[in-house]
Order: C-alpha cells, then sequence, then structure tokens
C-alpha cells in the first residue's frame, strides 16, 4: 500500500524498522495532492516545503486556513483577509512544528467558520472525497476531505458548532472537538470565541489519540485555557466497555433524521449493547432548542470578533469611490462590504441586532440562559451514564448547491453537533456505515468535560468491531 | 418577529456594512426567517435561570506583570495596508 494512504501509526512503525523516511512519505503524499486535489479541491494552497527538522511524528498535515502559520497566507476563506501572512505560529502550530509535523497545505474551510459545507469559501467550494457532486461538510470541509482523500495523514480543523464533527461525518472519517480549554485557541482567528475548540480530523481513532497526545494541553497565552494536565490519550485505547452506560436521548431521533442514518446508528448501538455496554434511554429535554440558542451567541459573538476586520491595519482595504458619510467610515464600510461574503454579512448582522440595543434581553440573554439549560441536561445525565450516543449529521453529505439559498435547513444540519459546543463539553464522530449511495454515516459521542479518553475507549472499541474506516472512496 | 428593511439598514449601519437597496429585500427575508426560527426560545420560562457566558467557570485568568518579548515593532506592521512614521495610516478623520 503506498504510504498516502496509511495511518499516522502505521507509518510510525514503519519509520521504525527504516522502511521508509519522513521525506519519502511526504512527497508521497505530496503526489496524491498533485493527482487528485484538482477534483477535490481540498487545499487553497500547497504550505511551503518542510525541513524535515527531528521529531517524533513526521507526519503529513493538513492545516485549516484559520490557524496562524508563519510563511503562510492565512485568510479564514475571505477576501477580507487576502494577502495576511500571520507573523507568528498558532499554539497548535508550534506544536506540530514542534512534533516534526510535516505542513502539506492550508485547507479550505467555509468563510470564517460560517457554514456546514465549505461552500462560503472565497476560493469556491471543496468536494466530497465520495461523491464529487456533494459537500464534504464543513466548516472544516477542506481538513476532511483532505484526510479522506489521502491527500494527508491527518489535519487539524476547528469546531464551532460542529465543524469539525459533521465535516468528518461526511468524509467517512474520525473527528473529535475536545473539551472547552482543552487545546490552546492561542493563533487560532476567532469565530465565537466561548464556543470555538481546535480539533483533530483522523484516519482512525488511534491517531485522533496520538494527534490529542500533540495539542492538547495548557497554554497560559490563551486565557481560557485550562490548567489541568493532559494525559496520555493513547492509554485510553482499551478494546472494551463492558459495564459502561451509553445513554441514547429520546430527542435525537426524532423527524428529519434520514431512515437510513437511524438504522445505521441503532445498528451501532446494538453492537455496542452486544460488546457489553449497559444501554439507557435518557431526556436531554432542551436540546430542541440548541440551534435556536447558538445562532443568537455564536452571531453575537461573531460580530464583535469580526468587528477587527476594517481596512485599518491589515488585510483588505477598498477606498469607495465616493464620500457618503466620512473618508475613514466609508472606507471601513466599503471594505468590509466588499470583502464578506454573504454568509458572513448574515451572521454578523444577525449578531448584531442581537446584541443592540432594545434586544439583548429578548435575545442574546435568552441564548445564554438557554445554554445553561442544555449544560444542565448534560450535567444530569453524566451522573450515571459514561456518554450519549446520537447521530453527529441528520442527514448524509448533501448535494452541493442544495442548501445555499435557504441558511435556516443549511442551520439545521447542525442540530446534534451543536449541544457540545454550548455545554463545553467533548465529543467525537467515528464512521458508523454507508449509505445505499455509498455515502459515509457518522455517530457522535459526547462526554462529560474532559473524559476525552472515555470517547476514545468507546470509538476504539466499536471501531476494532467494525470495518467502516477501512473503505476508502473511489477518486 | 417582522424585520423591516429600515431595520436592516439601521443594523447594517451599525455592524459598518453597506447594503445596497437592491439587496435589502433579500437580507430582510433571510434575517427575517432566521429570527423568526429563533422566536421559540421565546416559550421557554427562563426567570430563574442564570445565563451561561463560557461553559468552563475560569474567573482571573491573570499573570505576574513582568515586561517580556513580545511581538516586534516592524514585524507587527509588515502587513499593513498603508503606515507613516511606524503607525498604522487611516484616510482623514477630521477635515
Amino acid at each position: 500500500m503506498s504510504p498516502h494512504c496509511l495511518t499516522a501509526h502505521a507509518l510510525l512503525d514503519l519509520f521504525k524498522s527504516s522502511k521508509v523516511t519522513p521525506q519519502e512519505v511526504f512527497e508521497d503524499v505530496s503526489a496524491r495532492v498533485k493527482l487528485v486535489d484538482a477534483k477535490i479541491h481540498a487545499y487553497i494552497h500547497p504550505a511551503q516545503k518542510p525541513s524535515f527538522a527531528a521529531g517524533a511524528f513526521p507526519i503529513p498535515i493538513g492545516i485549516k486556513d484559520n490557524l496562524c502559520t508563519i510563511g503562510e497566507e492565512i485568510t479564514c476563506g475571505s477576501r477580507i483577509l487576502k494577502g495576511f501572512r500571520p507573523p507568528y505560529d498558532a499554539a497548535v502550530v508550534e506544536k506540530i512544528k514542534r512534533s516534526g509535523g510535516l505542513i502539506v497545505g492550508v485547507a479550505n474551510m467555509d468563510e470564517f467558520a460560517f457554514g456546514s459545507s465549505t461552500e462560503s469559501s472565497c476560493y469556491g467550494p471543496t468536494f466530497n472525497p465520495w461523491d464529487l457532486s456533494r459537500v464534504p461538510g464543513g466548516s472544516s470541509g477542506g481538513s476532511a476531505a483532505c484526510v479522506a482523500a489521502d491527500e494527508a495523514v491527518w489535519a487539524l480543523g476547528s469546531d464551532t458548532g460542529g465543524s469539525i464533527r459533521q465535516p468528518a461525518s461526511f468524509c467517512g472519517i474520525v473527528g473529535m472537538k475536545p473539551t472547552y480549554g482543552r487545546v490552546s485557541r492561542y493563533g487560532l482567528i476567532a469565530f465565537a470565541s466561548s464556543l470555538d475548540q481546535i480539533g483533530p480530523l483522523t484516519k482512525d481513532v488511534t491517531d485522533c489519540a496520538l494527534l490529542m497526545n500533540i495539542i492538547a494541553g495548557y497554554d497560559e497565552r490563551d486565557s481560557t485555557s485550562v490548567n489541568v494536565p493532559a494525559p496520555d490519550y493513547t492509554k485510553a485505547l482499551i478494546k472494551d466497555i463492558k459495564g459502561m452506560t451509553i445513554a441514547i436521548p429520546k430527542e435525537a431521533f426524532v423527524e428529519g433524521l434520514d431512515p437510513e442514518v437511524r438504522k445505521a446508528v441503532e445498528d451501532a448501538v446494538a453492537l455496542l449493547r452486544k460488546l457489553g455496554a449497559k444501554i439507557k434511554e435518557v431526556s436531554l429535554p432542551h436540546t430542541p432548542y440548541a440551534v435556536a440558542a447558538y445562532y443568537i451567541v455564536a452571531t453575537a459573538e461573531a460580530s464583535s470578533n469580526l468587528a477587527r476586520f476594517d481596512g485599518v491595519r491589515y488585510g483588505l482595504r477598498v477606498s469607495p469611490k465616493k464620500v457618503r458619510k466620512n473618508a475613514l467610515i466609508d472606507m471601513i464600510e466599503e471594505t468590509r462590504s466588499q470583502g464578506f461574503g454573504n454568509e458572513a454579512k448574515r451572521r454578523i448582522m444577525l449578531g448584531t441586532y442581537a446584541l443592540s440595543s432594545g434586544y439583548y434581553d429578548a435575545y442574546y440573554l435568552r441564548g445564554q440562559k438557554v445554554r445553561t439549560l442544555i449544560k444542565g441536561d448534560f450535567d444530569a445525565v453524566f451522573q450515571d451514564c459514561d456518554a450519549v450516543l446520537t447521530p453527529t449529521s441528520p442527514t448524509t453529505a448533501f448535494k452541493i448547491g442544495e442548501k445555499t439559498s435557504d441558511p435556516l435547513s443549511m442551520y439545521l444540519s447542525d442540530i446534534y453537533t451543536i449541544p457540545a459546543n454550548l455545554a463545553g463539553v467533548p465529543a467525537l464522530s467515528v464512521p458508523c456505515g454507508f449509505s445505499k449511495q455509498g455515502l459515509p454515516i457518522g455517530l457522535q459521542l459526547t462526554a462529560k468535560a474532559f473524559a476525552e479518553e472515555t470517547l476514545l475507549r468507546i470509538a476504539y472499541t466499536y471501531e476494532q468491531n467494525t470495518e467502516w474506516h477501512l473503505t476508502k472512496p473511489a477518486i | 418577529m417582522p424585520i423591516s428593511s429600515k431595520d436592516v439598514q439601521y443594523i447594517a449601519a451599525l455592524a459598518r456594512i453597506h447594503i445596497p437597496p437592491e439587496k435589502l429585500d433579500l437580507f430582510c427575508a433571510e434575517l427575517g426567517g432566521i429570527l423568526k426560527y429563533v422566536e421559540q426560545l421565546q416559550k421557554l420560562n427562563l426567570d430563574d435561570v442564570k445565563p451561561t457566558s463560557h461553559a468552563v467557570p475560569l474567573t482571573d485568568a491573570l499573570r505576574e506583570d513582568i515586561v517580556r518579548p513580545s511581538l516586534d515593532h516592524q514585524e507587527a506592521l509588515k502587513m499593513s495596508v498603508e503606515q507613516k512614521d511606524g503607525c498604522f495610516k487611516v484616510p482623514l478623520v477630521i477635515e
């Protein structure tokens, strides 16, 4: 098998026995990119050639276009940041470089991570490796597609409402959003600061644990980073779930759930039961309100975070042809109007509305209170359950263009993933089947804060008893 | 709650985004649709519920006030659109 098809742990074994060198693997992956990326468009551009400095994990990796990386153009998929070359490395990029990581390219994403399909990127969409007429999911669609298409061995993405897990599910790979505060956000271009979290997209659960070992840990440069020592996540790769209790929320199996997704997830539940897990039906009564609360809280934070893009310091600056108000304000308005795409404008305006005088109590404050209820629902369930199991997405990958004219239907594709961001808890998507059309289906596991090891253990046990993760798309 | 084109213009001005007149109806319809969906939050009784601004209860992430190396001045200005005398240059604010 060519090196580009392998997982990181398989490659590490080959390095140990000197069967292949990191440079050979990098060249093989780069050749793969040249061969297939014209079809997939997972990358915005290739990264500068790595130095092949010594390190324990010389693994080819894709980096999402919102992670600051010295020497690369990093734009968040937006015209407004075209030409921006960060003067510093994000904490995770620093860690990847220190571990010997080989950055292959900068992966495509929805503009400012606003989307679930990677269609709102100013560079055009990424295509799903399993069916080129479909979206890869989003917003980390490029990161998921590059891993699924073997254009990287693993990738980093960010997840504000499902942006790692939903594309992982659509592309048939593993994706995890760690606990809020587990991975430093220093150098991540912010969308919604109280929800954003960086995490791994990998070919299997073992790689997910390995990549977590590299990126997790306290960082004083991120004031929300939590000072709790990071464990060795590979110790959680235990093929045994006997005695663990997995909760199935009744709210998850409702109208709008694709019957094929339902069937695959129910089959997975049956298998987990057979493997010794106790299955318990529970209720998360406020999760039906999660999407509404999220689109208030997240857009409010986004409107504030994106106020910094004003043409004053860096990025795009557009001087207006004629003066409407005054030279400075006109320049700011013109820059933002031409620099942001439609979805960014919609979200900035929605957030501005939710925070504006007279509407703050009715929207933003209510959104934050519902967040308390959703967190409370999880706290109650985790009293006597180890994890919550749901589908990752209500459908398989949808067609390119199918939801672009209806923003609300796009928002609803994150119905299962959003609650974990609001509650700050970790969640992981693992492949659990294919539709009749051959599209991947993912199941989501959610655990209490800092219990990533529980997710890895259950997902690993499930994966080792199934073969979904071994199937590759024909590109 | 329906949203008028006047509301959209007002929010756009607050957000420093210029919406051309021909696009006002579209933004009205789209934002109106989302706000209508969000209205379901009004059904909940939230009188005794405290708001959550952060999932992890962290406060006062402070460090000792010690000067240490940071981004070099020239390095910080390298990406500027326009600069003069070591500062970012913007259009004239006061005539």
